[in-house]
């Protein structure tokens, strides 16, 4: 087999020095040694190092002579077989042996020598990721210096060289404040939502937890509960746990357990205020007596189990001159200074059935909301008005001037008194018949009157204050400083005065007001038709109680307010605020749900 | 002089075990317990601890969880510094490894139940979610150290990244010469595919294995597979692509090895940033 073989050198200056030699041989055998038929002077290739031979189709057989491996185009062998008519390339120390033949031509060697690639183990680090990636390290600069920048520092500045300003509900200076909206945990509830970029409205000193007195620069009309001190005083001893905790939370610059905010927590997201829970109240209200020994009233923490007797407010004697407030347990009168059998009114048949059927205006027997008309915030009613309630039966008509009729004043002895005395048309034998004064000034004319002695108007009022006088039929009859007069009335405008109860709630298909209000056996004005908490108690059990049909589970809040005791709570600048009670907005339906 | 272990057969043997057992093994898995232990303890404390009026960072065992997560974020980020000291025993860099992981995975745990469910576009959540991210790429770097070194290795065939590039110089020598007799628009085509950086593409082109813009696998198409001076190209053009296809699936593996550290470090640095953030705005705003 011939081979060309092609040694390929440089001199100093760079020029190059071509070698050709041609040989016949079966093998070729390439080493250090000098005997070889290639003879490559490096102490990295072995004495003898590779064999050549024809591995017969044209192919060429190279295979490693000692135990060391030699290099085919890059890769680390011990044999190869190759076809030197496609090419390759040997590599043995710093040499390089390109193989190659042109058709039936002679295997033609090329040997040149390479320099040792300085810059190879630089080309490895391009096998790492990170030639391809921005830095860690400048990655983690940037990200964190955002961070550190935009969430922290922006809004510390802005907040410490602000000019604090007043709070005002009704015009709210918002981004006083930079980028500290990033620092909300929450949505703040409906009522503060207003202020949900006006942070250092509520957070005005840096590392200072919410303070009351923040709190109060808007809501200075709300009432207190019980002063601090009765508060703290009439409060149940926190667990260990609890007073703990409060004692690393005030010791931290907290209110504590008697601040606004340790009930009112905000950023729960957009929900109403929700009423408290029974226990809220039963904490400290189920034994209060034993830490408050001069309360009036008796300790309560169930209202099916534990709640003591209502004690309404109203007049137990006749002029009083305020009302007191006495349990239903006791049986109480009530002196309100009028004569009314509430059996009579409502009563379907009799009298006063009769005579509402042939008036015009009620046309039936009597209804309770004939003369008892509910308030707008469904808690009170109106005050009942003789004129309105009660003249169309019982009439104070007293005279007859002309076609017109003339009615008594109602409300005043005095002006009774007054317009009594002007009806001076007793009848009188005339002192002279067959004569009379002429037209309208003649009997029975519009200015007809009696010039006589006016006895008879003295009489109709003696009369009329008797008790079977026209007074008399409502009033009772009394004599004040000598002269006859009728007894104060005193009815107050609402009876329960430490709770509310809404009657709109309880409408007609709730129930009938004579179910709980015993109208039609009430013979006399002194009963007092205050319902008392075992007629409540038919429907309404404490916050535990098993809801059915008829039971209703009610905790506290259902009649009664934590600042608000007589109603409930609705600021005049929120009416849409509900006092209690649950929202329906999917928002808070949703929060509900989280719970 | 220094002195002979009276039980070296003792002493070699837990060498061999310290030498040999996975860093998930650890000690029989004793950081495994340990992060379950805390997962279950964090989590029945918070389904029977009653918060009022819901559970909520704020409270007292959000503040408990809260300071156990920012304690275990920040030890966890010092393997960074760990790693670097060189040392041996109880704290040896296998165990530190081991607890990294295993506490780590604890920390989805711990911090989820800290936020108390409540999530928003606020720092807060930022630092959450950036301490997921790291976690995630932290399972995604454990299951890749798992199962990819032996593809690499298998992708090697016994070389070394020096000796795929060697090779690669060895098929452009040739591919130089025998392209000599090519016409101007196939010698272009040639002499683009040799131009054309090995390590050509970006990190997409690492990570997917897609390299539409190469030159190599352009004029094998161009350059048929014809008689003569072409064929033999063709041949070193082949051979090129099937060596250039070695080392981009060792970029390939490379890649999706390293590749989560770019997001796992920088994350970590951002969320210690971030809870920094967190901390201080929650009291400064208390």
């Amino acid at each position: 087999m011939a081979f060309l073989i092609r040694t390929i050198d440089y001199t100093a200056s760079g020029r190059e020095i071509i070698r050709d030699r041609t040989v016949e041989l079966a093998e070729l055998n390439i080493g250090r040694a000098s005997e070889n038929d290639i003879h490559l002077p490096d102490l990295a290739v072995e004495q003898r190092h590779v064999r050549i031979s024809d591995a017969g189709g044209g192919m060429l057989k190279i295979e490693a002579v000692g135990g060391l491996e030699f290099g085919v185009d890059g890769r680390s062998t011990m044999a190869a077989d190759v076809d030197p008519n496609i090419g390759t390339e040997l590599s043995l120390g710093s040499s390089r042996l390109a193989i190659s033949r042109e058709g039936d031509g002679p295997v033609q060697i090329v040997i040149k020598q390479v320099e040792k690639d300085e810059g190879a183990g630089d080309a490895l680090q391009n096998f790492a990721l990170a030639s391809a990636l921005p830095s860690k390290r400048a990655m983690a600069w940037t990200f964190s210096l955002a961070i550190l920048i935009l969430l922290l520092s922006v809004p510390v500045f802005t907040h410490l060289t602000r000019t604090p300003v007043e709070n005002d509900p009704e015009n709210i200076t918002k981004g006083q404040v930079m980028f500290d909206a990033t620092w909300s945990t929450g949505e703040l509830s409906m009522a503060h939502h207003d202020l949900e970029e006006n942070c250092e409205a509520c957070h005005v000193t840096p590392f200072v937890s919410v303070q009351d007195e923040t709190c109060l620069t808007c809501h200075e009309e709300l009432g207190e509960h019980a002063k601090m001190p009765r508060l703290a005083k009439g409060m149940a001893p926190l667990s260990t746990g609890d007073s703990i905790q409060w004692s690393i939370a005030q010791t931290l610059g907290k209110e504590g357990p008697l601040g606004c905010v340790s009930c009112h927590s905000e950023h729960e997201g957009p929900v109403k205020l929700e009423a408290s829970d029974e226990k809220f109240c039963a904490d400290c209200h189920n034994d209060l007596d034993t830490r408050l020994t001069d309360v009036a009233f008796g300790n309560a923490s169930d209202f099916g189990k534990k709640h003591p007797q209502f004690r309404p407010q109203f007049f137990t004697a006749h002029f009083d001159k305020n009302p007191k407030r006495v349990s239903l347990d006791n049986n109480p009168k009530e002196m309100s200074g009028l004569i009314f059998p509430h059996d009579i009114h409502v009563s379907k048949s009799g009298g006063a059935a009769r005579m509402a059927i042939s008036l015009p205006q009620y046309g039936a027997p009597l209804e309770c909301s004939d003369c008892h008309a509910e308030e707008e915030d469904g808690i009170g009613f109106a005050p009942v008005e003789m004129e309105d309630s009660c003249e169309a039966c019982h009439s104070l008509v007293f005279d007859k001037a002309g076609p017109n009729f003339r009615t008594l004043r109602h409300g005043d002895v005095d002006d009774l008194m007054a317009d009594l005395a002007t009806m001076g048309r007793g009848s009188r034998s005339a002192i002279v018949t067959g004569r009379d004064r002429p037209g309208q000034f003649a009997r029975g004319g519009t200015y007809y009157s009696n010039f006589g002695r006016p006895m008879s108007a003295y009489i109709s009022i003696n009369r009329a204050l008797e008790p079977t006088g026209v007074c008399g039929e409502c009033h009772i009859p009394t004599m004040k400083n000598g002269r006859r007069d009728l007894t104060p009335v005193n009815l107050p405008d609402r009876f329960l005065m430490r709770g509310f109860f809404s009657h709109k709630a309880h409408g007609d298909d709730v129930a009938e007001c004579a179910d709980c209000h015993e109208t039609d056996t009430s013979k006399e004005a002194t009963d007092l038709l205050i319902p008392d908490m075992e007629s409540c108690r038919d429907c309404h059990l404490g916050e535990t109680a098993v809801k059915t049909q008829e039971i209703v589970p009610s905790s506290c809040a259902m009649c009664h307010g934590y600042h608000t005791p007589t109603m409930p709570w609705r600021p005049e600048d929120h009416p849409e605020l509900p006092g209690n009670g649950g929202s329906n907005s999917v928002a808070a339906i949703l929060n509900s749900l989280r719970r | 002089m220094a002195t002979v272990p009276k039980n070296r057969f003792k002493q070699d043997e837990a060498r061999r075990n310290a030498d040999h057992v996975s860093f998930l093994k650890h000690k029989k898995y004793r950081y495994l317990w340990i992060a379950l232990l805390l997962s279950v303890v964090s989590g029945l404390g918070y389904a029977l601890i009653d918060q009022e009026p819901r559970p909520n960072g704020g409270s007292w065992y959000g503040y408990t969880l809260g300071t156990i997560g920012l304690l275990l974020i920040v030890w966890l980020s010092l393997l960074g510094i760990r790693k670097r000291k060189i040392s041996a025993g109880a704290w040896s860099l296998k165990a530190w490894t081991s607890a990294h992981v295993y506490l780590g995975l604890a920390l989805i745990v711990v911090g989820t139940l800290h936020t108390g469910f409540q999530i928003g576009w606020n720092v807060h959540t930022l630092a959450y979610v950036l301490m997921l991210i790291v976690i995630i790429t932290g399972i995604y770097g454990v299951i890749v150290y798992a199962t990819l070194p032996a593809a690499l290795s298998s992708n090697r065939t016994e070389m070394t990244r020096a000796q795929m590039l060697e090779a690669l110089t060895a098929l452009d020598r040739q591919l130089e010469s025998a392209a000599q007799p090519l016409d101007r628009q196939q010698s272009d085509l040639v002499i683009a595919a040799l131009q054309q950086d090995v390590f050509y593409g970006g990190a997409l082109a690492r990570i997917t294995g897609a390299y539409p813009g190469c030159k190599t696998t352009r004029a094998l198409k161009q350059i048929g597979a014809g008689a003569g001076p072409a064929e033999r190209v063709h041949t070193l053009l082949t051979k090129r692509a099937e060596q250039l296809g070695q080392i981009r699936r060792h970029l390939r593996i490379r890649a999706l090895l390293e590749v989560w550290l770019f997001i796992h470090i920088p994350a970590t640095i951002a969320l210690l940033a971030a809870l920094l953030a967190h901390v201080v705005s929650v009291f400064y705003y208390w």
